[in-house]
């Protein structure tokens, strides 16, 4: 997760996200949106309580075995035909990926939507090794196009509104494939449909795919992923081959658990009694050649705090996101790692270790109010990890100059780095220092002040599905 | 290697039990739901509703009206060639005329696929409380490129395959066929359902 190193830490970047009115808007429409949604769909299921007791359990169970999971999910891989990789770090997951890819003799590889590997920004590991990695989600199109971070678990996109979507297609979609059309209008469908030809292009004639997974079965070695537009399944199946980048926190240990997690999964995710598209395979299947990337960078240090473990839980459902009054005014990027809200604040500084200011600062971008606790479908105690980790912090000792020297000094090596915190210091300028003075402020203003948008791209987002 | 051997001795380093304690001993409380205590004919209405609320267009027809519902259903959408698996039921196509079927054996390429009218294929179950189909590779419903490529789909389901929950679901299932849960249509396409109640 060294990607993300650099960051302002949260109060500074967070305080210039809430002077943001764009994502502002956006980031409100859209958590209203999917948290009444989700409220529905959670209300009318009777047996939520005992799914979510369930969903603790069976996790909780992975975790106290997982030496035992991990080596049964190896062998039933395996068996099914499928190679198994380990990597205790993102440098180790990276290479591993690369070298695979530059088995098969291909320059391009279609993406499914995955966090792990944007955790070790697997990305820009391939552009390095000459590899084009081609993202096929429409959110993660966006970003990538407009070279950008990610600011939700589900909607990635959620600071852009369309007007700007349509620029960023207009002007980058050329340089990665299929154009966009020359008239394209900023209307939801029109944005859709460019998108569903560019990218349909893109893994029809792909040869090898990338993908995650939002479980793996120990007892069988299926591996499960989850997702809405079905541009996945098409990465998971039409390549000949496939690479899986797996967290080793994913396992469950039988295929009965299954029954528990297609269930909590996209009810507390996107409040949807089910998502449109969930794809089952074990091994290499249909022909296919298949690797599974095992992937530690940070999770055995998480699994050994008796109190910080639980976050290991997690199914990235981001229904903490949506109900979070912090994360509604601060937006995914003040969090500094591809894990934004609740579960970031939580999870960021355990993986990395209280390395910065940033995360130190993370454990403090809560009010304790309880509500991502409550909602959580696997019953994470953020609110306890929360005030442990303070606790850590403060046995750290606090960072004032460090930030801003440290920070700069990191940021400057990478230009990519440099525009991102250009963008937050510019942001930060317009700050009214009515909370947090911060160290960042010299730095030069290079962005444009955003008109607010006429629709959120969440709004779009809904229309045109 | 040497990761494994390392990210194995950190996992028992962490864990407070000690590794080859297995897992009997950690119970899982599974006190939701396992069974349907629905009345079968309210499981299939349910599934035609929820599958209809997720934007699929459905049908129930009786036995002896698969036929001809199908070739409505064709011919409203003016399809001139659909994609089939092999091993589709001959009767299915009973009542079909001047739509050509291009049948998956040898396998069609993607180009072919992406250009025709659509796929007509069967399921391997389908789940009435999330209106969703869920496809394996089995009988009547051929490799996933088949059904993943063409932007319409029209699925055969019997009334006997539909189950009330997604436990009952899990259960049946086969983990090591490949696994396709689709809940409403292909992005920018079409996705027809027809019920059949023998
Ligand atoms: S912490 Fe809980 S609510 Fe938040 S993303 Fe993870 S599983 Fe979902």
């Amino acid at each position: 997760m060294n990607s993300f190193v650099g960051m302002p830490s949260f109060p500074e970047a967070s305080s210039v996200a809430v002077g943001d009115a764009q994502l502002r808007h956006n980031l409100r429409k859209a958590t209203h949106t999917i948290r009444a949604k989700r409220a529905a769909v959670v209300g009318e299921q009777p047996d939520w309580a005992a799914l979510r007791e369930a969903g603790a359990a069976i996790k909780d169970r992975t975790l106290r075995h997982l030496d035992v999971y991990l080596e049964r999910l190896e062998a039933a891989v395996v068996a099914a035909g499928g190679t198994v990789h380990w990597a205790a770090d993102a440098a180790e997951a990276n290479r591993i990926v690369t070298d695979l890819v530059k088995a098969t003799g291909e320059t391009e590889v279609v993406k499914v939507k995955s966090m792990a590997t944007q955790e070790i920004d697997l990305n820009a590991a391939l552009a390095d090794a000459g590899i084009r990695a081609y993202e096929t989600d429409l959110a993660e199109l966006i970003v990538q196009l407009g070279d950008d971070w990610p600011s939700h678990i589900l909607v990635p996109a959620i600071h852009r509104n369309r007007a700007e979507i349509r620029e960023i297609f207009l002007e980058h979609m050329a340089d990665w494939g299929r154009p966009a059309p020359p008239d394209l209008k900023d209307d939801p469908r029109a944005l859709a449909e460019a998108a569903r030809l560019h990218l349909r292009e893109r893994f029809l004639s792909a040869r090898v795919g990338i993908s995650g997974a939002n479980f793996a079965v120990a007892e069988t070695g299926t591996l499960v992923v989850l997702e809405s537009e079905g541009n996945g399944r098409m990465c998971l199946t039409l390549p000949e081959t496939l690479i899986s980048v797996v967290g080793i926190e994913k396992l469950v240990p039988t295929w009965q658990d299954l029954e528990v997690f297609m269930q909590l999964l996209p009810r507390s995710s996107t409040g949807e009694r089910m998502n449109p598209y969930t794809s089952m395979w074990t091994g290499a299947t249909e022909g296919q050649t298949f690797h599974l990337v095992l992937l530690d960078n940070g999770r055995t240090s998480v699994l050994a705090d008796e109190v910080g473990r639980q976050a290991l839980r997690c199914i990235r459902c981001s229904a903490c996101l949506n109900v979070c009054p912090v994360y509604e005014r601060a937006g995914g990027h003040a969090y500094g790692s591809v894990y934004p809200g609740p579960i970031g604040a939580i999870l960021t500084p355990q993986l990395r270790g209280m390395a910065g200011p940033l995360e130190e600062s993370l454990p403090y971008a809560s009010t304790l109010c309880g509500a991502c606790y409550e909602v959580c479908p696997v019953a994470i105690n953020i609110p306890e990890v929360l005030l442990d980790l303070r606790a850590k912090a403060v046995t750290h000792g606090h960072v004032g100059q460090r930030l801003a020297m440290g920070a700069a000094r990191r940021v400057l090596d990478s230009p990519r780095w440099l525009a991102v915190a250009q963008r937050s210091a510019g942001r930060f300028r317009r700050w009214t220092p009515k909370r947090l003075p911060g160290p960042l402020s010299a730095w030069s203003d290079t962005r444009d002040v955003p008109v607010p948008p006429k629709e959120s791209f969440r709004q779009w987002w809904a229309a045109s599905r | 290697m040497r990761a494994r051997e390392e990210i194995l001795r950190r996992v028992r380093a962490a864990s407070p039990f000690q590794s080859g304690e297995g897992d009997e001993g950690a119970s899982v409380p599974r006190a939701y739901r396992r069974r349907a205590v629905m009345p079968r004919g309210d499981v299939i209405a349910l599934f035609g509703e929820r599958a209809a609320g997720r934007r699929a267009a459905v049908r129930h027809v009786a036995a002896d009206e698969l036929a001809l519902a199908m070739a409505a259903m064709l011919w409203a959408r003016d399809a001139k060639r659909v994609a089939v698996p092999a091993g589709l039921p001959r009767g299915w196509f009973a009542g079909l005329d001047g739509v050509r079927r291009l049948r998956d054996d040898p396998p069609l390429d993607h180009a072919t696929l992406a250009e025709t009218d659509g796929v007509v294929t069967g399921c391997a179950l389908a789940i009435a409380e999330t209106g969703t189909l869920v496809l394996d590779g089995g009988r009547a419903q051929g490799r996933r490129a088949l059904t993943l490529i063409p932007r319409h789909h029209l699925c055969v389901v019997h009334a006997d395959q539909i189950v009330h929950t997604v436990p009952e679901a899990v259960r049946r299932l086969d983990p090591y066929r490949p696994l396709n849960w689709i809940s409403g249509p292909p992005s920018g396409g079409t996705l027809e359902i027809l019920v059949v109640e023998d």
